[in-house]
């Protein structure tokens, strides 16, 4: 333990020996959710192992399948998995900090880099926060583009994890079409907000800019092609034997387990509990659209595999209502206090000129109070937990990262199976390091 | 946002996401008193007289357990059906005394937020309790919601709150060795150096680089002589 603890950095948050371990830190260790209840899939007769019995290798932070600076810990008994443990922090920047110095006008900026794999999600949940403490209601159009965004984003998250995921299953060919189908998304984004990535693009108050002109052909060619080709994929992948073989049955995790830590999106979906924000707490105008809470069966990685493919479609689904429905009007609020005057008007007013200036030095003043938003993003329940003490910089901001708590998944999933599996897993927790180390 | 309500959001209307809040002022200090009517079922019996429960934007409720009663409390809304915890952080109110709580709290340096999330009700309640700068103890979660595991480790690692009886209370973000916790508001932003400012250009250095020999600036001043 000692020598383990001192040749690394990490020191006391590394995975200790198991006769350094107490019996409740083995079991969490081990998986054992609720404390007391020794898990039925042997953790009792795991604990009687002696140390040279077992091994503790790292996997990470440089591991190619772990999606980032992950780093993981497992203690083996041979081929085994026993116990794991997720160690994280690598990529810790203090995007909570920093927060604390921007405005709430620049704060966007900020929380669009933590998950960057679906970073209009983030914009769109500050957002909310900060609109709920200002208590301003957005025009129709607004609402409906940060939809059209959301959903899209949603696209071209779950594309992104269809291309890893196959990657890691050995499926070169899936992460090709992943990326060729995610790119076409990420290019109409750059068309919307000149960037493919860490848009700026959802603000407090609404959008940055109107949707561009002829973005309903652009989107209706997305539409056609991703929902052409996700059939593409079912006979690549979903049919499959050997791709089945190595999802299903493994990584499985309960609905209990899964609800008592905290796990949300597709994971818990995946145990065949239906929770998902959309409709469960609509936010947007999500209550008007029609679209399918899916749900799996065993909690495996094979039924998170089919929810987020077919996901996919129903964000298709979603996104072709938009389509349709999409008002016309204004696509952020006219408060100048909030929003700035566009910028035709400061050539020729003043007061233009003046608030526009304001806007963008001082910020915009929120009144005191606190709030907690959450949204559905790709990867579960993103929230945001905002106090502001009246002055033009949130007092504190606070991300509750989907992936940062569905991390906490890992033990129970990988305890008791294969390090091969593992790969899967990790793989089908879809964590974006950049959201769990913030 | 919630759908805490007897309010049902109000019913249509792409705006009424967002604009839930409106009917009460967001947050105000002088509203914080009165004895909020809370709708049937979101609270087990008697539970919003006795915690000072107070609406807060977005639709929630927020209840303000004293420190001894804060484990207690949370249990009860576990077994009134808050299943799970969906998020637990650390507030650091140091330069921001005078926020709004409710009668009969009084305001301490830090505040422990946790947010529950109840699948069967529909709605989510926020508990905060304060914390005291000399004794920055709180009780752990981890029994009630093994999901809280992670989360108390960043809200130690940020602002040294300790949880009392946690499994493994270390840091989780922050290196082991690191001196502070980053969040507090007495910590300072800090900033990197700019690398190449102070180093002086390239005729200055050849005349300076005896005397940069004998002291060696920070910021490594002599690696380009």
């Amino acid at each position: 333990m000692r020598g383990i603890a001192q040749a690394t950095s990490e020191g006391a948050q590394e995975l200790g020996l198991r006769s350094a371990a107490s019996t409740r830190a083995l079991l969490r260790d081990e998986g054992a959710v609720l404390r007391g209840v020794p898990e039925p899939s042997g953790a009792a007769g795991a604990t009687v192992l002696s140390e040279d019995e077992t091994m503790i290798i790292n996997m990470g932070p440089q591991h190619p399948s772990t999606h980032g600076v992950l780093r993981l810990m497992m203690e083996l008994d041979g081929e085994t998995v026993l116990r794991t443990k997720p160690i994280i922090g690598y990529l810790h920047t203090g995007m909570e900090k920093t927060a604390e110095e921007l405005t709430f006008v620049q704060g966007a900026t900020n929380v669009t880099r933590m998950d960057y794999i679906a970073p209009l999600s983030n914009e769109l949940v500050w957002s909310l926060a900060v609109e709920s403490l200002l208590a301003v209601e957005l025009p129709p159009r607004a609402i409906w583009i940060r939809m059209l965004m959301a959903e899209l984003q949603r696209v071209s998250s779950h594309l992104m994890w269809m291309a890893s995921n196959g990657m890691d299953l050995g499926s070169t060919s899936m992460m090709i079409y992943g990326f060729r189908e995610r790119e076409m998304v990420l290019g109409f984004f750059e068309k919307v907000t000149g960037l493919r990535m860490n848009h700026n693009y959802i603000r407090p108050g609404g959008v940055a800019a109107d949707l561009p002109d002829g973005w309903e052909e652009d989107v209706e060619l997305i539409c056609h092609n991703v929902l052409a080709r996700s059939e593409e994929y079912d006979d690549l992948l979903t049919g499959q034997p050997i791709f089945r073989e190595r999802l299903e049955g493994t990584g499985v995790i309960t609905a209990e387990q899964a609800l008592a830590l905290s796990i949300t999106g597709p994971i818990l979906r995946s145990t065949g509990v239906p929770w998902d924000l959309r409709r469960t707490m609509p936010y947007l105008a999500y209550d008007e659209v029609e679209f399918d809470v899916l749900v799996g069966t065993y909690g495996d990685n094979f039924d998170r595999y089919a929810i987020r493919l077919n996901e996919i479609r129903e964000s298709i689904s979603i996104v072709r209502q938009v389509l349709e429905r999409m008002p016309l009007g204004d696509w952020r609020v006219q408060d100048l206090k909030v929003t700035p005057p566009p910028r035709g008007r400061i050539d020729e007013s003043m007061e233009a000129l003046i608030h526009h200036f304001k806007v963008f030095t001082e910020g915009m003043r929120v009144p005191e109070g606190e709030a907690y938003v959450a949204i559905e993003s790709p990867r579960g329940e993103i929230g945001c937990y905002l106090v502001s003490d009246g002055s033009a910089k949130p007092y504190r901001m606070h991300i509750r990262g989907p992936s940062f708590v569905n991390l906490q998944a890992l033990p129970v999933m990988l305890h008791g199976g294969l390090v091969a599996d593992a790969v899967a897993t990790i793989s089908s927790v879809d964590g974006i390091m950049g959201e769990v180390d913030r | 946002m919630t759908g805490t309500s007897s309010d049902p959001p109000a019913a249509a209307g792409p705006g009424s996401s967002v604009g839930e809040a409106s009917d009460q002022p967001a947050g105000e200090e002088g509203e914080a008193v009165i004895a909020p009517r809370v709708p049937d079922g979101i609270l087990p019996e008697g539970f919003a007289t006795s915690l000072h429960a107070r609406l807060v934007p977005a639709g929630a409720w927020a209840l303000f357990p004293a420190r001894d009663s804060y484990y207690e409390t949370v249990a009860a809304l576990k077994a009134h059906g808050y299943e799970m915890l969906s998020d637990l952080c650390g507030v650091d109110y140091l330069s921001h005394p005078g926020r709004a709580l409710t009668v009969g709290v009084a305001p301490e340096r830090f505040e422990v937020v946790v947010n529950l999330l109840s699948l069967g009700i529909g709605s989510r309640v926020r508990i905060r309790v304060q914390v005291p700068e000399d004794d920055p103890v709180v009780p752990s979660l981890y029994d009630l919601y093994p999901g809280a595991e992670a989360m108390e480790r960043e809200a130690y690692d940020m602002f040294g709150i300790v949880f009392s009886d946690h499994p493994d209370l270390t840091r989780i973000l922050m290196p082991d060795d690191w001196e502070g916790h980053p969040l507090r508001k007495d910590y300072g932003v800090g900033r990197v150096p700019v690398q190449f400012k102070e180093m002086p250009g390239p005729r200055a250095r050849t005349a300076s680089a005896a005397s940069a020999a004998r002291a060696p600036g920070r910021n490594g001043a002599t690696c380009g002589a």
